[in-house]
This record gives C-alpha cells, sequence and structure tokens, in this order.
C-alpha cells in the first residue's frame, strides 16, 4: 500500500452576525421575534447585574464564594434560547443567566452560593441539571439524558456546558466520543472564555480550535463568536433542530471572554493583563445587543433605563426575600436528608448523635 | 427449581427484570454480542434486542456516566463494568454525581443504577483483574454496596438491586460464578438489601463474613465442629453497606468471640467497621480481641501468589482455634 493523503473533508466555520459595533450581516440574521429580543436583552442584563450584586453581596461577606458570569451573558443566553422548555439543560457551574431564564429562582442562587442546600428546592427547574462542579464531569449526564430521551422516542434534546478547560478533561472525549457513537441528541456548548483559572486556552489544547475536535468524533463543530447572541442562537438553533432531527450531536465552540475572576476567591492580575481586558471590554455582548436592538427601534434610552430599574428591583426583592428565608433555614439535621430514599437505621443512629449534641446546645445556650 | 451457576442466576434475574420492566436497559463492554465476558448477559441481546443490550465503547467513566443521565431521566440502567478493578476510572462518575445527585437536588432527581462488577481473586487472571476493593463504594455516603455469596441470594439481591431507588454497587464473585450449582427458583425472588442472613448455627465464637469468602468460612466452620468440637455462628452480610450489625451483634453477646473474614485488605477494610461497632456497641460482652482473617494490605498479587493472599478454610480455622485457645 503507497502513503497516501486521507481526504477528510469536513471543514470547521466560524461564524459571527453582530459584530463589536452592533453592525448586523443582515444576510445571516436569523429570525427571532422582537419579543423574543427583548427578553433576551432582559435576560442579559439581568445576568450582568445579578453577578455584580452577588460579588457585592460576597465582598460583604453575605454570602460565599461564587463564580461571576460577566462577559459570557450572549453564549449561554443565545444557546439555551434555542431550546425548548421540555429540552433539557446540563451545566456546569457558570450559566447562572441560562439558569435563571431556566426557571431557576434568583433566591435559589444566592441561597446555593451561601452554603444553603435548600437552595434545589426553591422553584426547583423541571428539566435543567443542578450545577455541576467537577469539571468536565456533566457531559456525559446529557449523552445518557439525550440517549433515554430517544430511547422513550421522545423529541426532547440535551445541551451540556463546559468550558475551554473541560475539554482538557478525560470525559469531553468519553460524552463526545458516546455521544456520535450512539447519535444520541446532544448539544455540546463550549464555553471557550479563555481562561481555567489561570491556564489560558493556549495551555489547554495545541488545537487551532476547539471546534474542530469534533471532526475526530465524527460530528459537526462550529466556532462562533460567543460575545454575538445572534451567532450563537443561530448556531445552537441549527445543532438543537440536527438533534431533534436523530441526526445526533453537535460541538459548539463560543469565542467568549471571562471579564470577571474566576471565583471571588481568584486574583487574576496574578496570571492576566489589563491590557486583555480592556481589549475585551470592547467586544462586550450586551452592548452590541443594545445597540443592534436600538437601531431597530426595540429599544430607546427611556426603555433601557426601564429595563435596569425593573432588573435592579427583582435583584434587591429576590435578595431581600432570600435573606428573609435563611432566616428560617439551616437546620443542621438536614444534612441527613436525601442522601437515601430510605434512611439506614446505621445513619438515623447519627442523626439521632447529632440531634441530642443540638439539644444540649441548646439547653446550655438557655441555661447561661 | 433448576440448578443453576452464579452466572446463570444472574443472567435471570436480568432477564427477567428486563421482560417486565421497560425501564431497564443494560449497557456495558461486550455485554451485547458477546454476552459479556463472563457470560453474565448471555443471549439477553437476542431477545431484548440492542436497544435494550448496549454494547458501549470501552470507556468506563463513559458507562458509569451515561447511566446516570438515564437514570435520571427516568430509566433503571444496569452498567457492567468488566471487572471491579477498572471501576476506579469510573469511581469520580460514582463519587460526584451517582452518589450525591439525590441529596443535590434535595430529592428531587434520583439515581436508581446498578453498577455490577465482578470483584476478587481466585481464577488465575491478570493484574487488575482480583482485586477486591469494596470499601471504596462502602465509604461512599450515598451508595449502597451488595455482594452476594451463591445464586440464589445473587438473582434475590440483583432484582432487589434494579428496583432499589437509589445507586447500588453490585459485587459479583469471580470465583463463585460457575464454582457450583444452587436450586434457584424460576419465581420472582427478592432479598431486601442491608440485611444480613445468619447461615449456620453455633455457640462457641462468631464468624461474620461475605461474597467468596462464605464458602471457605462456612468449610472453615464444619471442619471446626467435626474435628474441633467448636461450633460456629456465621453470618453473610449480604450488604456491606449500609451495614446490618443487627445479627452479629446479637451474635457477639452469645459468644463472645468474633472473627471477621474478607478478601479485601485489611486495614480500613470491612473488617476494620464491623469491628469497631462491636467494640461500640458491645465491648463488655467480648471475652477475647476479635480477630481479623483478611487479605493482607499489599497489591493483589498475580496468581502463583494469590492461594497464599486470599483466606482460606486453614486459615480460618487456625485463626478460630487460636480464638479457643486451642490453638
Amino acid at each position: 500500500m503507497p502513503r497516501k493523503k486521507i481526504n477528510i473533508t469536513e471543514k470547521i466555520e466560524t461564524l459571527s452576525i453582530l459584530d463589536a459595533k452592533g453592525v448586523v450581516d443582515k444576510k445571516l440574521e436569523p429570525s427571532m421575534s422582537d419579543q423574543l429580543l427583548l427578553d433576551l436583552y432582559r435576560a442579559m442584563v439581568l445576568g450582568r447585574r445579578f453577578d455584580e450584586r452577588l460579588l457585592a453581596l460576597q465582598r460583604q461577606g453575605r454570602i460565599g464564594t461564587f463564580p461571576p458570569i460577566a462577559g459570557q451573558e450572549a453564549s449561554q443566553m443565545g444557546a439555551v434560547a434555542a431550546l425548548r422548555e421540555d429540552d433539557w439543560m446540563v451545566p456546569a457551574f457558570r450559566e447562572t443567566a441560562a439558569e435563571v431564564w431556566r426557571g431557576r429562582s434568583l433566591e435559589s442562587v444566592i441561597l446555593g452560593n451561601n452554603g444553603c442546600a435548600e437552595a434545589a428546592t426553591i422553584d426547583p427547574p423541571g428539566t435543567t441539571m443542578p450545577v455541576s462542579v467537577p469539571v468536565g464531569s456533566q457531559m456525559l449526564h446529557a449523552v445518557g439524558i439525550g440517549w433515554a430521551a430517544r430511547y422513550r422516542k421522545e423529541d426532547k434534546v440535551a445541551m451540556t456546558f463546559f468550558g475551554d478547560g473541560a475539554t482538557s478533561e478525560g470525559d469531553f472525549h468519553e460524552a463526545m466520543n458516546f455521544a456520535a457513537v450512539f447519535q444520541a441528541p446532544v448539544i455540546f456548548l463550549c464555553q471557550n472564555n479563555h481562561w481555567a483559572i489561570s491556564i489560558p486556552r493556549s495551555k489547554q489544547t495545541r488545537s487551532r480550535t476547539i471546534a474542530q475536535k469534533a471532526v475526530a468524533y465524527g460530528m459537526p463543530g462550529i466556532q462562533v463568536d460567543g460575545n454575538d447572541i445572534l451567532a450563537v442562537y443561530s448556531a445552537a438553533t441549527e445543532a438543537v433542530e440536527r438533534a431533534r432531527a436523530g441526526r445526533g450531536p453537535t460541538l459548539v465552540e463560543c469565542v467568549t471572554y471571562r471579564m470577571q475572576v474566576h471565583t471571588t476567591a481568584d486574583d487574576p492580575r496574578r496570571y492576566r493583563s489589563d491590557e486583555e481586558l480592556e481589549g475585551w471590554k470592547a467586544k462586550d455582548p450586551i452592548q452590541r445587543f443594545e445597540t443592534y436592538l436600538q437601531r431597530k427601534k426595540l429599544l430607546t434610552k427611556k426603555k433601557i433605563a426601564g429595563i435596569e430599574e425593573a432588573v435592579l428591583a427583582q435583584i434587591q426583592a429576590a435578595v431581600d426575600n432570600a435573606e428573609d428565608l435563611m432566616k428560617t433555614m439551616g437546620d443542621p439535621l438536614d444534612m441527613f436528608d436525601h442522601a437515601y430514599a430510605e434512611m439506614p437505621a446505621s445513619l438515623a443512629a447519627q442523626r439521632e448523635e447529632l440531634a441530642a449534641e443540638l439539644a444540649a446546645a441548646g439547653k446550655e445556650g438557655a441555661d447561661g | 427449581m433448576a440448578k443453576m451457576t452464579m452466572a446463570q442466576a444472574l443472567n435471570l434475574a436480568l432477564q427477567q427484570e428486563l421482560a417486565q420492566d421497560d425501564r431497564v436497559v443494560l449497557l456495558g463492554e461486550d455485554v451485547g454480542v458477546d454476552g459479556g465476558v463472563f457470560r453474565v448477559t448471555d443471549g439477553l441481546i437476542d431477545r431484548f434486542g440492542e436497544e435494550r443490550v448496549v454494547d458501549t465503547p470501552l470507556a468506563e467513566s463513559g458507562i458509569a456516566g451515561m447511566s446516570i443521565g438515564m437514570a435520571v431521566y427516568g430509566l433503571r440502567p444496569v452498567c457492567e463494568m468488566q471487572f471491579s478493578g477498572f471501576s476506579y476510572q469510573a469511581f469520580h462518575q460514582i463519587e460526584n454525581h451517582a452518589a450525591r445527585l439525590r441529596w443535590r437536588s434535595q430529592g428531587r432527581l434520583s439515581v436508581p443504577m446498578v453498577l455490577r462488577a465482578p470483584y476478587g481473586g481466585g481464577v488465575r487472571a491478570l493484574e487488575h483483574h482480583s482485586e477486591s476493593r469494596e470499601a471504596y463504594y462502602a465509604h461512599t455516603p450515598g451508595l449502597k454496596m451488595v455482594i452476594p455469596s451463591g445464586p440464589r441470594n445473587a438473582r434475590a439481591l440483583l432484582v432487589s438491586a434494579i428496583r432499589d431507588p437509589d445507586p447500588v454497587i453490585f459485587f459479583e464473585a469471580k470465583a463463585i460464578y460457575r464454582a457450583y450449582r444452587e436450586d434457584v427458583p424460576e419465581e420472582e425472588e427478592t432479598l431486601p438489601i442491608g440485611q444480613s442472613r445468619k447461615i449456620r448455627e453455633g455457640q462457641d465464637l462468631t464468624m461474620v463474613t461475605y461474597g467468596a469468602m462464605v464458602r471457605p468460612t462456612l468449610a472453615a466452620a464444619e471442619e471446626l465442629s467435626r474435628k474441633d468440637g467448636i461450633e460456629a455462628d456465621v453470618i453473610d452480610l449480604l450488604t456491606v453497606a449500609p451495614l446490618d450489625d443487627s445479627l452479629f451483634t446479637a451474635s457477639a453477646r452469645q459468644t463472645g468471640r468474633v472473627m471477621v473474614v474478607h478478601e479485601a485488605p485489611r486495614s480500613f477494610g470491612p473488617g476494620a467497621e464491623i469491628m469497631a461497632r462491636l467494640v461500640e456497641k458491645s465491648f463488655y460482652y467480648l471475652e477475647v480481641p476479635i480477630a481479623r482473617v483478611t487479605g493482607y494490605d499489599v497489591v493483589t498479587p498475580l496468581f502463583s501468589r494469590e492461594q497464599h493472599y486470599i483466606p482460606h478454610a486453614d486459615r480460618v480455622r487456625e485463626a478460630a482455634r487460636q480464638m479457643l485457645g486451642e490453638g
């Protein structure tokens, strides 16, 4: 056999529709209702302002560590907007705005970031998985969910989120491979925000794009400007339609930027420059979308101010509500709940042990 | 009643659960066309098709992680790790997610999956094919760790595991897959998970064991009776976690002498927990120190040495004789 070139024909596209200045490519502009556009704009503003408020709460010691989403609003909102309510979202941990879009309450986010397991009980979202902290491990769950939907002859799809760092994990490979082999209805949504804490994208992989990794698995991959919500929405919609039609998974790489800290325990000045951050500020996803909507006459300065005001009021109400809720929560004994469907005897005995300790401490407190 | 090996009895359990519940799906490496390397899933793909009996790519984390998603969606996946020695590559899925999703979602989601894996030595296999590391799973809150000891209880426990609302790690002793046959009823039979069983009555000492070690322990008990006039009470745990301490506690309080037998390495093994429970609850009933007859704290040796690693009847008997001052 001679040594010949294997003709791999797949090409990877990169898609941008709305540029950093808010100028739209008319030929590529997706068909979206005015209402959807405005809802998405509001959700992005809510995501940003909520982020800022959470940051302030954290700095005041009123909540614990949390991962901000600033800069990634278009990537996540454009993606989940392509889903039906009964589709599944399988998040990592930096998709707060998208989770809220899917029905998670702000109160739940605040509680979750303040160490309260009860967060999961406030307006629990139907087909959205809880956040998953171990990087990359959640992608396989989306494959199982997608596989099960198809097994049940239901046309639901599963969209899973992860970052550029997660593409180095073994589970990324296993999930991509399983999804392709089983042609599971899964959308792999990579928010390539350029930084995995201090490790830049260039040190995660030598691949020119993350999207091209799809080729090796035999699935379509596309790179989009992740700060361009129209591009993300278009690519995600295409991927969702493909999955729903039984034509298997897609990898969508959203090129975006983490404009904030990794978590509030992180100090990015140790590893990245102010210039880089400034450069990305000029590509802000909300700013360009706002310009676009103004040009479409969907937004005016007055309307924007109204949305800002309403969003801040919504956040304030949620903070107040969450802080009230927390006063009624925090029974330490609830750590024993939901370990199993039925509590084993040995666990019940340990629960009694803590109950006795609490009762004694309470008595001491009362006596003292 | 048909005489069945444990492999056949497990196959019967899978077959009947597949037939009566369309939520049940099998998946793993070589479980379909090949019927599993130990033939536990033999013939199931022919009867139920590749929709229900799924040959997966070779990736343990993938198998476990995908099973978690299937279970969250409402299916009852039964996944197979070809050998428990390879399950560590899926451990993070089991520890981080299968064991925790019920808690993390505060009861909204659950992971009713079974992870089956052959464990233990005695079949002259390669490295990584003879481990007994149930303690890893038993130590993980949110999991159940079940280890049957023979054809009939294996079948009944597997049915219960599949129907259990929580993730169950189900270890099958390779050494007894085909070692002997036992009557297994065709009609449905289940056994409660989390309950131990007394399998021999005696008043002189208590032996606590499970899985592949039940046979050598019973053999030792018979020898002790015949040759030494010592009668052992023998408890088969069947479930390692959550640990049922009721029977061995009662027995220890009668006999005052307890021995734990397991194949797993000694330190921090299941025996350590059993001893701890006895010391906590029955210290004043104990007449002599508790003995452990276990694997050693070494890498499971290759098969030319494994007969000196795996506890055998003579070792159990000798330890019992010493305990009764006859050694």
